[in-house]
């Protein structure tokens, strides 16, 4: 009990921060029920976790959670790869960086919300499109990290390197490549976050499945607490995400203490 | 930096020792063209010679080019004109006979210390069994037994310059190059080094020239030392130190040191550069 105690003086935020959350649901729950606010305004909590438990146990949301799921991490993963090997590409050929990058980043500043419906045009309305609009939004974090990160080796080891007799190659794979890891998963971070947006934008402007499709339809219906269910799902999705790429992130660049300042964050 | 074109000397050269010098340089210049279009004289007219198995340290104020001198040493900065040669051979570029040792340690974080002092083995593609015996003897010598898989971040700043002089001896190479490689150790920390290093150097028999900014550093290491000034940078004294081996710390506060120290000094003073 003493033990808990010291540890609440330590860090009390572990009572704080639930204690926060506790309020705000009860003041939330209190202010729908004491003021009369309709439900297609804003929903009660609880009607929003009736919502939610009914949706996962009639396995409508569960089956749509999948669809956003696939289309997340199939596009985070075909937008990571490009955008890493483009950025190994243009950390080895600096040419290429002045060549080609340019348009690179004009096609970055196009908001990829004007270009998805194209994309559902060129792809349909299926799960491909979905693929594509996320890929194209989670690449370019890598690729700007990528690139920073190979450019961080210090000229120091370099030199060390060359003195040892090391050729440009194993001096990018003994060196510039490990160095640069710690900025890829800055860019892995990013990416993985503006992922689950690419994917419900893309099923905004035009899906048959996923939680953005079914947060439309149940805005059409008025269904509040349903969309709110949608949110959190959507919500715990990304912070799962997150955690994801942090653990890889950790197993990888072990070197790096957990507290490294992330100063590449978008 | 001529990479391309670089001299590959044998892993063991036995001549090595036979040889009246090890390294000649004649005339040596260099000349760096700044961003603006001006001539920098970094080295001018350069010559000396060192002998196989000779401590030789090179000391001067900053910009009087002794980075410079090592670095063309070690194959990475190419030579404006002037000879210089590493057994009897021009150097054009890196040597896998050569070690080296900057200030800083610049070890890679996510090898441990065994891993990162194999390091030129696995650049040069030695045969790995022998060379990690090597390694783990390196290693008790410079009293790092028991530290082959910690990471360098796990070591302190005096720990991690013994890496990077093990990783320097690994491949067995006949000269070492190191380029005030105590510079950001305290003072304390220093003074150790030097002692080890001179034990390192008695057992392991290696050609080392070392570059430092401090006079009573570069007298107590060394068998000669080379002493340079700025603008441009050039040789201006080349002292024989005959104070005898094994050397002790306390031979830093006799009467024969101070004379060396005195001597050195004058030269910078001579030329109003501030003895760092």
């Amino acid at each position: 009990m003493s033990r808990m105690r010291a540890l609440l003086r330590r860090r009390p935020e572990i009572l704080l921060s639930p204690l926060v959350f506790v309020l705000f649901v009860a003041g939330w729950e209190a202010a729908v029920r004491g003021f009369g606010i309709p439900a297609i305004v804003i929903p009660s909590p609880s009607a929003v976790l009736r919502a939610l438990v009914g949706g996962i146990l009639s396995g409508e949301l569960v089956e749509h959670f999948w669809v956003t799921s696939a289309e997340v991490i199939l596009g985070f993963t075909a937008g990571a790869s490009i955008g890493f090997v483009l950025g190994v590409l243009v950390g080895l050929f600096p040419l290429l960086e002045r060549t080609i990058y340019p348009y690179i980043v004009a096609f970055q500043t196009l908001p990829k919300v004007a270009i998805a419906p194209i994309i559902v045009i060129w792809f349909g309305y299926g799960i491909e499109s979905k693929i594509v609009i996320t890929a194209t939004i989670a690449f370019f974090p890598v690729l700007a990290n990528t690139i920073v990160g190979l450019r961080a080796v210090p000229r120091d080891q370099v030199e060390l390197m060359v003195a040892f007799t090391a050729s440009r190659w194993q001096i990018f794979r003994m060196a510039r490549l490990p160095q640069a890891l710690p900025y890829v998963f800055v860019g892995l971070d990013v990416a993985i976050v503006l992922a689950v947006i690419g994917a419900i934008v893309g099923e905004f402007v035009g899906s048959q499945a996923g939680l953005g499709y079914l947060i439309l339809q149940r805005n059409f219906h008025m269904d509040m607490a349903g969309v709110f269910a949608i949110l959190i799902i959507l919500s715990l999705m990304g912070i799962g995400l997150h955690l994801l790429v942090n653990a890889v992130q950790r197993r990888v660049v072990f070197w790096i203490g957990s507290t490294h300042d992330r100063v590449m964050g978008a | 930096m001529g990479t391309e074109a670089r001299t590959v000397l044998p892993a063991e050269a036995p001549a090595l020792s036979g040889l009246p010098a090890l390294i000649t340089a004649r005339a040596l210049n260099k000349v760096y063209r700044t961003q603006t279009g001006e001539d920098v004289v970094a080295l001018r007219d350069v010559g000396f010679e060192m002998r196989a198995g000779e401590f030789v340290t090179v000391v001067g104020p900053s910009g009087c080019g002794k980075s410079t001198l090592l670095k063309i040493l070690a194959g990475i900065l190419a030579r404006s004109s002037g000879s210089v040669t590493l057994a009897g051979r021009p150097i054009e570029g890196p040597s896998r006979d050569v070690g080296v040792v900057f200030q800083a340690p610049v070890l890679l974080p996510w090898r441990n210390v065994l891993q990162n002092v194999m390091l030129p083995i696995d650049i040069q593609k030695r045969p790995r069994a022998e060379a990690e015996a090597r390694a783990r003897a390196l290693l008790r010598l410079v009293g790092l037994s028991g530290f082959e898989t910690k990471y360098p971040g796990e070591l302190s700043g005096g720990m991690q310059q013994r890496v990077g002089i093990t990783r320097a001896l690994v491949h067995d190479p006949a000269l070492l190059l190191m380029d005030e490689p105590f510079g950001a150790l305290d003072a304390m920390t220093r003074e150790q080094m030097n002692l080890e290093l001179l034990r390192i150097w008695t057992e392991s028999r290696k050609t080392v020239m070392l570059v430092t900014h401090s006079i009573p550093e570069a007298i107590f290491l060394a068998d000669r030392v080379i002493v340079m000034s700025p603008r441009p940078g050039r040789i201006t004294d080349i002292l024989d130190v005959d104070l005898p081996r094994p050397r002790d710390l306390a031979m830093i506060n006799s009467a024969r040191f101070g004379e060396h120290v005195a001597r050195i000094r004058a030269h910078f003073q001579s030329l109003g550069a501030l003895d760092a």
